[in-house]
């Protein structure tokens, strides 16, 4: 009886993918039609602001750990969509004063590691991280999404972001322009679509500045006969790339964690703004928790989250969603309710809401440390908001349905942040009253 | 000499895309819509222990990867894998898991790409269904065929 082959048996044959798949690489996706944003209607300044919550520190008076936070268009008119985040990053090579900044990075707190777009980095020649078990090699890694991978190398730079720096970073940067020789693994592919764009990512980059130290773990750390498709490092030549492992100190890490003061966390806060929307909204990213006077938790409340999916539990019309968390890298609320509507029209637009009203609505997210913290919404007809409005706080979708009570979730995304001091605190770090993982607000 | 092996060269190189097609037509390593054999070769595969569970209507058989990712395959009476879903902090490897369905999935993935909007894929054909969604350390979803589920059977009641 013929078995069927592993991959790892018909990796050496190039042309065929294992498992009798079609393979190859997926083509790189464009922007879909149907993008209800446009850049036309972008300003600098955020009509519909408001002053920020006032039960967060004021940032207004600015300081060396206080960067600037914008809701707006992204680099490119195709790669605009509403609820994104961007601050500007500064990057060197290393111990040199050869830098450049880059504006338009995504802050993602439902990630971690600085990603740069190859593109936007220019000539700056940041040094790949050689593969210290291969001579001549370099280490370069395939990002898991929900519906796609980016890919590229691992590099190492300085990293300078307002009044902070990092020396000697991991960073990742990723391949847009092909400029990158080898080809990208079919076990990196099996992530599904190539978003290894501008376009795609919708940003010229990534700031994950998440609960987490490194973006894999230990994990990665592993020899990589113990790990299975698909991998996040690989160590290439100049045509063909295998799964490598990856020592924790040379993973693609949490830039704030090298910061030499304020380096246990972030905090993001964005004004209020008008239920209609806002075409922008400019807030704060500020690095460190409780370590600087301006920084403190103030009357926050801190929800400790599960150090395996930096988790907590939210209860909502009275399920228990086992899956809660607050993510600046999703631009929705997305949780599951079946009594109210998709919108309709696409496979796009489907991912949102679309009551006949908007609707106010609650739930209580629960700490594993107990603490309980309501949280009031509202969520709006898509279709009604304004499509030249970047800030919407009230955007929503539904979550997955088909993947049932166990693992269920609600993803708090950008909405969520309008209006409130967001804390995110590091795995294992001593943030304030707490140690990390933990998000308050 | 050099003339007769490059005229074996020449006659292999002619039986290459034979020895192709000879392996592509080899039993596609599972999962979704194959049988039994394709979910212990995904135990296999995924280096992970293989728990299976008789239910009433299927068999529920669950894979524990080293990464801690949970797969559960759902074997339906008739003999078919039927459903799939996963939860853990890396995504299993979907070429594998879809087997034939995984084209469709990679093209759906890039027909509905938007910028920023990479947290949560619902892909819902009429013979293949998909819902993943995920961000670092947390990636699951479930898929599945609706011809092949059996009669009565919610998939939404699987975990």
């Amino acid at each position: 009886m013929l078995r069927c082959l592993r991959w790892t048996v018909l990796f050496a044959l190039a042309a065929v993918t294992a498992c009798g798949g079609g393979g190859g690489t997926s083509t790189a996706s464009s922007s879909s039609s149907g993008s209800s944003t446009s850049s036309s209607g972008s300003s600098t300044s955020s009509s519909g602001s408001s002053t920020s919550s006032s039960s967060g520190p004021n940032f207004s008076g600015g300081g060396p750990n206080i960067v600037s936070l914008t809701v707006g268009p992204g680099p490119t008119p195709s790669s605009s969509f509403f609820n994104v985040p961007y601050a500007s990053v500064t990057v060197c090579i290393p111990s040199s004063s050869t830098c450049t900044t880059i504006a338009n990075v995504l802050v993602d707190t439902g990630s971690v590691g600085l990603r740069l777009m190859a593109s936007a980095l220019g000539t700056l020649a940041l040094p790949a991280q050689a593969d210290p078990n291969a001579t001549g090699n370099v280490i370069a890694e395939c990002l898991p999404f929900a519906d796609g991978y980016t890919w590229g190398i691992v590099a190492s730079a300085d990293v300078v972001i307002g009044g902070e720096k990092a020396s000697a970073v991991p960073i990742n940067v990723i391949d847009d322009t092909g400029s990158f020789s080898p080809t990208v693994p079919s076990s990196c592919t099996s992530d599904g679509t190539a978003l290894s764009s501008i376009d795609s990512l919708g940003a010229n980059g990534v700031l994950g500045v998440g609960l987490f130290l490194q973006d894999c773990g230990s994990y990665c750390a592993q020899p990589a006969s113990d790990q299975i498709a698909p991998f996040f490092y690989y160590s290439c030549n100049a045509s063909t790339c295998a799964p490598a492992s990856e020592a924790l100190n040379l993973q693609v890490i949490n830039p704030v964690s090298l910061f030499a003061t304020d380096n246990n966390g972030v905090i993001l806060q964005l004004p209020t703004i008008a239920a209609t929307g806002a075409t922008t909204a400019t807030g704060y990213l500020v690095f460190g928790i409780a370590t600087e006077s301006n920084n403190g938790l103030g009357s926050a409340t801190v929800l400790t989250v599960s150090s395996d999916s930096g988790t907590f539990t939210t209860v909502y019309k009275g399920q228990n969603l086992s899956y809660g968390f607050l993510d600046s890298g999703s631009n929705g609320l997305f949780f599951p309710d079946s009594s109210i509507p998709d919108c309709t029209g696409s496979a796009e637009a489907d991912e949102f809401y679309c009551p006949t009203s908007t609707l106010s609505l609650s739930a209580t997210n629960q700490g594993l440390n107990g603490n309980t913290s309501l949280v009031n919404f509202q969520v709006a007809n898509l279709n009604d908001l304004s499509s030249t409005d970047f800030a919407l706080d009230d955007v929503g979708g539904p979550a997955t349905p088909i993947t049932g009570l166990g693992t269920s979730y609600f993803d708090f995304g950008l909405p969520f942040f309008y209006g409130h001091t967001v804390y995110t605190a590091i795995e294992g770090l001593a943030a304030g009253s707490s140690t990390g993982p933990y998000v308050a607000y | 000499m050099s003339d007769r092996i490059s005229r074996a060269a020449r006659v292999l190189a002619g039986l290459m895309p034979v020895a192709l097609l000879w392996l592509a037509s080899l039993p596609v390593c599972a999962s979704l819509g194959g049988d039994v054999g394709s979910v212990s070769a995904d135990s296999v595969s995924f280096k992970g222990q293989l728990l299976s569970t008789g239910m009433l209507q299927y068999d529920q058989h669950d894979i524990t990867t080293p990464s801690g990712t949970v797969v559960h395959e759902y074997l339906s009476r008739a003999g078919k894998v039927f459903a799939v879903s996963w939860h853990g902090p890396m995504p299993p490897d979907l070429r594998q898991l879809f087997g034939s369905y995984f084209v469709s999935y990679q093209s759906a993935a890039a027909a509905q790409s938007r910028p920023g909007m990479h947290r949560q894929l619902n892909v819902a054909l009429s013979d293949f269904v998909v819902q993943a969604s995920g961000h670092l350390r947390a990636f699951q979803g479930k898929a599945y065929v609706p011809s092949l589920v059996p009669a009565g059977l919610s998939v939404t009641d699987l975990p």
